[in-house]
């Protein structure tokens, strides 16, 4: 085969399948969605995945791309081939739709069960609060509150894949966050979200969700900051 | 198309994952040990004879590279714990690599410290 | 894990990290020249230190590695929560029941 061939290959189906194997010529300026994209318009219009913004902005278009969760439209098809030969699945630890797409609900339920909303108690009455970016508590939620929830973390952690119920890396970064806001009005209700058995106290510091982030956050800085606090109030007695 | 060319777990090939199976292994390990070792020490109920004979036992080679492989996975679990307990009770720090390296290092310094010893050297 | 057991698992490893730092410590030494009874029951027999150390060090042990067991059990076995919660105390039981005849044996016989 030319070396201007990749050889691809493909989960096609759902939880039930089997790979599929095409050749898609390669060009200077490609990406793993690039790739996709190409397959299904030219070689085979069944292909279902899922893209947005195609500008690494949005996260939809997460996949596993050799063994590792990555946005495909972010990813050159030089960095990740091996011998010429690239293998595409779906996200890894969520249900598959169809081929590579995933059902993204177990994550946000995930979310939520890990209380990563704001719960603030001011109305459109009241002053504004000030909060200064340097201060700690500010800055330490600043540091988490980027994530656009695209599921690549929660795809390459191994507890989510072993303990169905671990809230998972990007839940409770989320909740990190919330807890710093100073203007969220139940701190305690964010610890006592995440003290249950899924919570971060099954966290093993793997730091894969680290190593993935491509938006280079840190879920396992913010999940030891949650087991910091939550030893604490478990001390005292707030959480028992 | 074959797929041997990587491995299916991929995502897990870095330090701070080697480090997580070393530290679970040798706790396994270690849990698995405690009550031969608390069996052994136990036959002092019996006199200082009884016990002399399991340490005589213990003199053999293979019992011997046990006892190093023993005290190894003991010391790696302990640096690997102190390791996690720095990571979550201190402020991030981005050395982490380096004291996976380090731990690690002292771990076997100490497993071959005590191999020297129980050899002779 | 819950908090509860997490809490646990850390306080007793803070607490075990010296009292492992000073058994390898004493087992290198021992272990020069041989082991042999005599030198242990020398060190340990009618001590009040050593037995507190090694009764703190039982209990201390068979907390850690029940709930270390337990989180291998669920994560690696897929075994259910009851099953490992069933395991993890019967470890524990049998690491304190055994640890502190251990201790006994060395210490007051």
């Amino acid at each position: 085969m030319p070396a201007s061939m990749l050889k691809v290959q493909i989960w096609r189906g759902e939880a039930q399948g089997e790979f599929r194997d095409y050749e898609v010529p390669r060009q200077d300026s490609q990406t793993i969605l690039d790739v996709v994209t190409y397959i299904q318009r030219k070689l085979d219009p069944t292909l279902s995945y899922r893209f947005a913004c195609r500008v690494g902005m949005c996260g939809s278009c997460a996949m596993t791309v050799n063994g590792r969760p990555r946005w495909t439209c972010r990813t050159h098809i030089s960095r990740v081939l091996e011998d010429g030969f690239v293998r595409i699945e779906p996200l890894r630890n969520l249900p598959i739709i169809k081929d590579l797409a995933t059902d993204l609900v177990p994550f946000f339920e995930k979310w939520q069960g890990a209380r990563g909303r704001f719960e603030g108690s001011r109305t459109r009455d009241d002053d504004f609060s000030t909060v200064l970016p340097s201060e700690p508590r500010r800055a330490a939620a600043s540091a988490a509150i980027e994530c656009i929830n695209c599921a690549v973390c929660y795809s390459a952690c191994d507890v989510v894949n072993w303990r169905e119920e671990y809230l998972g890396p990007a839940a409770l970064n989320r909740a990190w966050a919330a807890y710093n806001d100073e203007r969220d009005n139940n701190p305690l209700g964010v610890l006592k979200a995440v003290a249950a058995g899924g919570g971060c106290g099954s966290c093993h510091a793997h730091q894969s969700c680290v190593e993935h982030c491509p938006v280079e956050l840190n879920p396992t800085e913010s999940i030891a900051g949650l087991k910091r606090v939550s030893l604490q109030a478990w001390l005292k007695g707030d959480l028992r | 198309m074959s797929a041997t060319i990587f491995q299916r777990a991929a995502h897990r090939s870095h330090p701070a994952y080697w480090a997580f199976v070393v530290h679970r292994v040798s706790g396994v390990a270690l849990a698995l040990f405690l009550p031969l070792h608390f069996l052994t020490l136990g036959l002092a109920l019996n006199g200082a004879a009884a016990l002399d004979g399991a340490l005589a036992w213990t003199s053999q080679p293979l019992v011997k590279l046990g006892e190093w492989l023993v005290v190894s996975a003991l010391a790696l679990h302990m640096m690997g714990g102190l390791r996690l307990l720095f990571v979550e009770l201190l402020a991030w720090s981005d050395q982490q690599r380096n004291w996976i390296a380090v731990t690690s290092g002292i771990g076997i310094a100490v497993g071959l410290l005590f191999a020297f010893n129980a050899l002779g050297m | 894990m819950t908090l509860r057991a997490y809490v646990l698992q850390r306080l007793s490893a803070a607490l075990m990290a010296p009292l492992v730092i000073v058994h390898i410590v004493v087992m290198i030494i021992a272990v020069q020249g041989g082991l042999s009874a005599a030198e242990i029951l020398g060190r340990t027999q009618g001590s009040w230190l050593w037995g507190g150390f090694y009764s703190l060090f039982v209990i201390a042990a068979a907390i850690h590695a029940s709930v270390g067991v337990a989180n291998v059990i669920e994560e690696w076995l897929g075994w259910s929560r009851a099953a490992a919660v069933g395991i993890a105390h019967t470890l524990a039981l049998v690491i304190l029941v055994l640890g502190l005849r251990a201790v006994y044996a060395v210490v007051v016989v």
